[in-house]
């Protein structure tokens, strides 16, 4: 499903340091983990190469099957369609409503209008955001701008979910609740990966672990 | 099952906020202005065409030599004929025909003119010369007895005055879109610049480059398109009243009123394309502005 061999990552062209040195760790379908360690340890980065949004400087990266070395730019998109991601600062667009913003990864996988109503809808009542769908996102609360972005991340029902600090702007209740809804997803088969810094609420939810510090994977399990 | 709720998604198919980020005033303003130049331009051009056609018939015979009725008996026409031929200035020499001698002056003196008419040996050049005068005492005195018109030289150096002016006239329409070009690379490279954020979330969602970039193309192409239209409807009553001043030029009257104005002069055609090439140039500006700075994402 997730496979990093030997990856090295480092921004820019030049002779930066690498952010990732010498990760390698296999996720298998269907699993959830959680992703710890300091903030600059890497976790953001290895969350990047999970849903394609970087390119490793060395080694491979597998997702869904896929070695990116391999990948063609133009076939990136169609995979990118396949995975969710939920972001510590929500990311959603400000213009528009609680629904278009959930509506949005399938109007670009060009899903009709007719057949997204209803799957909008489904996923608004199920992150209980079903009064809210009018809403612009500046009048929700950080809990509920979090639903919402986690809404749109499960909307096309990806077969990866990736998470980055999904709790980090949340209270103890609304970031239980989120979580939830992160197993939910779990449950129904998605392979889920939740970067997160809040120990305690790993505690609750005991799941194997891959733990970075400083670049590299120091434990996995 | 319930029925999904009802809701205002107006802004739905505007994901980027593009309404906000490529503002429906500056741009179509900018681009307007431009196509009243782009619009000027081409009738300058196509001015300059009618003048060059017309003058050109002017032209044809630069130079024209007369002789008296009876030249052409003793050999003297063939003498002349001759002599002009071996002129290194003269391309060639022939003797206007007499039906066509009759087809000019038939305005003047009617279908059978009752005096003789001189021969007219028409010259054709090898090259517009430095001085015509020159030109006319040489051909003079090659040519005992005959009677120079050379005024067609300065009706050729008009023809290349007019032919300079077209070019001009189109170098200026390719200027014109150039600057167009850059305007609307500019203002979606703000675009960009504003919609950064929500751009990387979508190409992160899986958008194509094509999809963006169309978002982007549409919206410029609409602009663009908008914003010639009005410049072209502004230059119409101006070209109008251009063609009206140069009517004398073309031989006809000037109408001096609005009403009057001679508005079949103007290139209604070429006019009705502007509009169409300003949003296809728009909207190929954009899409090569937004898919280089795409080629920057992973």
């Amino acid at each position: 499903m997730v496979r990093f061999d030997d990856v090295g990552l480092r921004y820019g062209s030049g002779p930066a340091p690498e952010v990732l040195r010498d990760v390698s760790f296999a996720l298998p379908q269907g699993s959830f983990h959680w992703l710890l360690g300091p903030s600059g340890a890497g976790k953001s980065s290895i969350l990047g190469l999970m849903h394609l949004a970087l390119r490793p400087s060395r080694g491979e990266v597998e997702v869904l099957g896929q070695p990116l070395t391999r990948l063609r730019r133009g076939a990136l998109p169609g995979l990118r369609r396949r995975i969710g991601v939920v972001y510590q600062d929500f990311r959603l667009l400000p213009h528009l409503t609680v629904f278009d913003n959930v509506a949005l990864p399938m109007r670009i996988a060009g899903r009709a209008e007719a057949q997204l109503r209803a799957d909008v809808a489904e996923m608004l009542r199920w992150t209980g955001l079903d009064g809210k769908a009018g809403a612009l996102p500046a009048t929700l609360s950080g809990g509920e701008q979090q639903r919402v972005a986690l809404a749109r991340a499960v909307v096309t029902r990806p077969a990866l979910l990736v998470a980055d600090e999904p709790t980090g702007n949340l209270d103890g209740a609304q970031a239980r609740r989120v979580l939830a809804l992160l197993r939910e997803m779990h449950r129904l088969g998605t392979t889920v990966v939740v970067a997160t810094h809040a120990e305690g609420l790993v505690a609750e939810h005991p799941a194997p672990a891959l733990r970075m510090s400083e670049g590299r994977l120091v434990a996995h399990g | 099952m319930a029925r999904p709720p009802r809701v205002r998604r107006s802004r739905g198919r505007d994901p980027l906020g593009l309404r906000r980020a490529l503002s429906d005033r500056l741009l179509p303003a900018l681009v307007a202005a431009m196509a009243l130049l782009a619009a000027l331009a081409l009738a300058g051009a196509q001015g300059a065409a009618e003048l060059t056609a017309r003058w050109e018939t002017g032209a044809a015979a630069a130079v024209t030599v007369q002789l008296p009725p009876g030249a052409a008996s003793g050999g003297r026409l063939e003498r002349a004929l001759a002599a002009l031929e071996a002129l290194p200035e003269v391309a060639g020499a022939r003797l206007m025909s007499e039906a066509r001698m009759q087809a000019l002056l038939r305005p003047w003196l009617g279908e059978a003119p009752a005096v003789a008419l001189p021969l007219v040996i028409e010259l054709r050049l090898a090259e517009l010369p430095a001085s015509p005068e020159a030109l006319a005492e040489q051909i003079a005195a090659a040519v005992p007895g005959g009677v120079v018109e050379s005024h067609g030289v300065w009706v050729a150096r008009l023809v290349a005055l007019a032919r300079s002016l077209q070019a001009v006239a189109l170098a200026a329409l390719v200027l014109v879109a150039g600057i167009a070009a850059a305007v609307v690379a500019v203002a979606v490279r703000a675009g960009i610049a504003a919609r950064r954020a929500a751009i990387a979330l979508l190409h992160d969602m899986g958008a194509t480059d094509a999809d963006i970039a169309g978002r982007f193309a549409g919206r410029a192409g609409l602009l663009v398109g908008t914003g010639a239209l009005l410049g072209t409807l502004l230059a119409a009553p101006v070209l109008a009243g251009f063609a009206d001043l140069a009517a004398p030029l073309l031989g006809r009257v000037p109408a001096g009123s609005l009403a009057g104005l001679p508005w079949e002069s103007v290139p209604w055609g070429a006019l009705a394309l502007l509009p169409l090439l300003g949003a296809a140039l728009g909207w190929l500006t954009a899409q090569a502005t937004v898919r280089r700075w795409l080629r920057r994402l992973p």
